[in-house]
């Protein structure tokens, strides 16, 4: 675990390549720091290949067996947060802001939106023009979901957050039916044509951090 | 007697499915305790008890749709507390 820097009040940590389950205890203790009045806490981090399935998902969202996911080594959690099926793998980024509500007027749709937003500034900053959607959460590139975004929330404390997908094998997308929508996903790195630098887009979405700071404050 | 009661969510959000009951009618919860979470389109919300008490009765189960400010339980409160 790597503690990257403090801005404004706010701690970064970068856990790299972790499982699942382990970001997700951490979430978990970062809950508590900020219900006891820690600072928010932005946790970034890629996940070895794994299915999650939220509260509105079942199994019909999977398009391929279990036994088959478990053949190549993919995980399939069930898991707290709103939203269908999601995938995570290496060359995705994760961010799970832990974040009081309470400086988002006790609004899930205001900091929903407020991190679609971060996540379109963040892919502006790549050259990529990316939109909200009307009937989809996240940011889409014209027809294609680029970033995901579900949250869970705990005594106004949010949890999870966004899923950017910067140089993830879009093919394991094929194994599930995304947000139970027939959507079709893309990357920065196919949208640019080539990889893109990890360490870069994290630098970013630290910088974004600073104006999430500065309009959670308004 | 308390109702626990689905709270305001925000602008827009008018109602939310119950995905998760933690407590079953004769269990025994603590104040602050998680009692029940609820799932909108994207976002889980767990639902802390206001009371120290039992609960007497689950109004909407697991999966049915309640509106803001719908109860969703009644705790019978222990005299004790209050």
């Amino acid at each position: 675990m790597v503690e990257l820097k403090q801005k404004q009040d706010c701690q970064v940590i970068d856990l790299g390549l972790v499982e699942y389950k382990k970001a997700y205890d951490f979430q978990k203790e970062c809950v508590q720091k900020v219900l006891n009045d820690h600072d928010p806490i932005l946790i970034l981090c890629e996940h070895p290949a794994v299915l999650t399935l939220g509260r509105l998902a079942d199994e019909r969202h999977l398009l391929t067996p279990r036994d088959e996911l478990q053949k190549q080594g993919i995980d399939v959690e069930f898991i707290d947060r709103g939203g269908e099926v999601t995938l995570h793998s290496p060359g995705q980024l994760v961010v799970y802001p832990i974040v009081n509500l309470n400086n988002f007027d006790k609004d899930l749709h205001r900091y929903l939106h407020f991190l679609e937003e971060v996540a379109i500034d963040l892919l502006g900053k790549f050259d990529i023009v990316a939109s909200r959607s009307s009937v989809n959460t996240g940011a889409w590139v014209g027809p294609d979901k680029i970033v995901s975004v579900g949250i869970g929330v705990r005594k106004w404390i949010s949890y999870h957050g966004m899923a950017i997908n910067v140089n993830t094998n879009l093919n394991l997308f094929s194994l599930i039916n995304p947000c139970g929508l027939d959507v079709k996903m893309t990357s920065m790195a196919k949208i640019k044509g080539q990889p893109v630098n990890m360490a870069e887009v994290k630098e970013q979405v630290i910088n974004i951090v600073e104006a999430t700071r500065r309009v959670a404050r308004t | 007697m308390n109702n626990v009661i689905l709270p305001e969510l925000g602008e827009g959000i008018e109602k939310a499915v119950v995905a998760c009951w933690n407590y079953k009618v004769g269990d025994v919860i603590k104040k602050d305790d998680d009692i029940v979470e609820v799932v909108t389109d994207k976002a889980t919300f767990n639902i802390a008890c206001e009371v120290r008490g039992v609960v007497k009765e689950i109004l909407v189960k697991e999966g049915h749709e309640a509106l803001i400010g719908q109860p969703l339980a009644i705790i019978e409160s222990d005299p004790q507390e209050s």
